[in-house]
């Protein structure tokens, strides 16, 4: 059965070639410290500002550190704080969601309000706020990016739960006596899950983008430990130098956060009910 | 239409004095003491005493409170923490530069993004499609500040068409715009891809409509159709998009005027970070919700003047 769902997946190159990158980026992250050639820290003045070349690939920044290496350690705090930050909100997003949608009255109005507010603001001046209060630490930059996602979370799992909830199996179970919990578990969650994993899935890529827009600022990953938002914050600064610097750490975020899209994307349409036909005819196109 | 519009008032206010009240208590339950920021670790006890009687820091937190409130309803932010400089004028002047760039960025996605938008959807399937689509997830995934870097790199580092430095303190009308024309391309085209989606998305939704074909049946021209009709439809939940973007356009702008080095509210705001200017952080933050509320207002406005089905009562 999982195999027959995972059908269109498997048969939609775009997202094979994101599962690809993604993959690739997760080795990246597991491996650097075997794979990078360079120690990303250790400084080398003479070779500072080397333009990219068969020993740097990427080039050295103004300390002469391997700027390749960095980017393949840049990948860890990448995807962790991406994936963390992203299971952080939906861990605190779907439950309270569920719980608004089925239980109502003035609690979703409450929780409603609140979401509501959270989301018409821009989500990187909430993680803005927490990390200005917190601090930079890796952690706290997990708790900031989770904290200003959760609103989307409890928005999808209220919405999706409204529909499930006026379904005659919910009723059914409750005339049987089962306890809200055991609804909310066993009943509502599976259908609110399908949604979230979508949303899960680009969650991560908004997530990734967010750390380098941090670590830009400098609010992130505090150098000398090189994330890709720092690695472009160095390559700005120096960009009158060595122009390309900020160019190559920038092109592999990029990558990533658009491979995390395109799997996102195409998931979403293997779950969309409405757009199963727009997805038979996909794949009839690529066959 | 004005018990909606005093209603909305209202709400709008209580949000950004929720807001405040937030931002407020958050920056005095940090760990950090600001005396001892501002002052430095080494500073005798005397001179954290000074320092903290006359930033009002003895005070009863309630006292402080009632005293920043009160204050900033007519419009005093109080004094920097670090150089005693009054921050309302600050951010008078920066205030416009962040909104001209919002703007004119919201210019560039709509200028780009309705167009490409109708005509994917209109074309269903063909190249123009396919490359809307693709310029889309493209959008959906380049941060917008490293498009602003990438643009510098091309415009400025190599083909020299645009300065380097944006420096915009003085300078004439032309040069303001000059300047501006980078930074609102690398927030704008990042606006465009949503908008692009979102207009395809509805405009397919309006197409399928009976009275798209009563519209053709009775012999109206396709464009007559598309944007007397079609269009002014769809327009609504676009709008409603658009003001959904322009909370994160200004999240966007916080970045994109640290890559171009543009005055404005979001490098105040980092550069108040960097500080550690807490009184600064607070202003910057309130009047970042107190944009982003007008603009929402704005929007929730402006559907009656769209859409005349949308009554407000």
């Amino acid at each position: 059965m999982v195999v027959s769902r995972l059908r269109p997946i498997l048969e939609d190159k775009g997202a094979m070639a994101g599962l690809g990158v993604i993959l690739l980026f997760c080795l990246m992250a597991l491996l650097a410290p075997w794979i990078a050639p360079h120690d990303p820290t250790t400084q080398n003045v003479r070779d500072a500002f080397q333009g990219p070349g068969a020993r740097y690939w990427f080039g050295t920044d103004e300390f002469g550190r391997d700027v390749f290496s960095r980017v393949i350690h840049g990948a860890r705090p990448a995807l962790m704080i991406g994936v963390f930050s992203v299971v952080l909100s939906v861990v605190l997003g779907m439950p309270l969601g569920m719980l608004a949608g089925f239980v109502g009255g003035r609690f979703d109005t409450a929780v409603s309000a609140v979401v509501d507010v959270m989301m018409s603001f821009p989500s990187l001046l909430l993680a803005l706020m927490v990390v200005t209060l917190l601090g930079s630490a890796p952690s706290m930059v997990v708790l900031a990016i989770g904290i200003s996602h959760v609103p989307v979370f409890v928005r999808l799992a209220r919405s999706s739960t409204l529909v499930v909830r006026e379904l005659d199996f919910v009723a059914a179970s409750r005339s049987f006596g089962a306890r809200t919990g055991h609804i909310l578990r066993r009943h509502v969650m599976p259908n609110v899950i399908g949604p979230t994993i979508v949303m899960a899935t680009l969650g991560i890529a908004g997530a990734i983008r967010e750390e380098a827009g941090l670590s830009f600022l400098g609010l992130g990953i505090q150098p000398p430990a090189p994330s890709w938002g720092n690695l472009i914050r160095d390559g700005v600064n120096a960009i009158l130098h060595a122009p390309t610097l900020a160019l190559l750490p920038g092109l592999v975020l990029t990558a990533s956060v658009l491979a995390f899209n395109i799997v996102g994307d195409s998931v979403r349409d293997m779950l969309d009910p409405h757009d199963i036909a727009a997805a038979a005819a996909k794949r009839d196109r690529a066959r | 239409m004005r018990r909606f519009l005093i209603r909305r008032l209202l709400s709008a206010i209580v949000i950004v004095w929720a807001v405040a009240t937030i931002v407020f208590f958050s920056m005095r339950i940090i760990p950090a003491d600001p005396a001892e920021v501002v002052l430095g670790e080494h500073a005798s006890a005397e001179s954290l005493a000074a320092f903290r009687r006359q930033a009002g820091l003895d005070q009863p937190l309630l006292a402080q409170y009632w005293d920043f409130i009160s204050r900033a309803v007519v419009g005093d932010l109080g004094q920097s923490l670090v150089n005693n400089a009054e921050i309302a004028p600050q951010i008078w002047f920066v205030l416009p530069y962040t909104v001209v760039l919002a703007f004119a960025s919201l210019g560039v996605g709509i200028l780009i993004g309705i167009p490409i938008g109708v005509l994917a959807a209109v074309r269903r399937n063909s190249w123009i499609d396919l490359a809307s689509r693709c310029f889309a997830l493209l959008g959906f995934s380049f941060p917008a500040f490293y498009l602003g870097v990438a643009l510098l790199l091309l415009f400025s580092i190599w083909l020299g068409w645009f300065p380097v430095m944006h420096s915009i303190r003085f300078g004439t009308w032309a040069e303001h715009l000059y300047k501006l024309v980078l930074p609102a391309l690398s927030l704008g085209l990042i606006q465009a891809a949503y908008i692009t989606r979102l207009t395809r998305s509805t405009m397919l939704e309006e197409l399928r409509k009976d009275y798209v074909r009563t519209a053709l049946a009775k012999g109206l021209t396709m464009r007559r159709v598309l944007f007397n009709h079609g269009l002014r439809n769809a327009l609504v939940p676009i709008v409603t998009a658009i003001g959904l973007y322009a909370g994160s356009s200004l999240g966007g702008a916080i970045l994109t005027e640290t890559v171009f080095n543009r005055p404005g509210l979001g490098k105040l705001l980092v550069g108040a970070i960097a500080q550690r200017d807490y009184n600064l952080i607070q202003a910057g933050l309130i009047v970042f919700a107190l944009v982003i509320v007008a603009v929402n207002l704005a929007i929730d406005l402006s559907y009656g003047f769209l859409d005349p089905r949308v009554k407000h009562d």
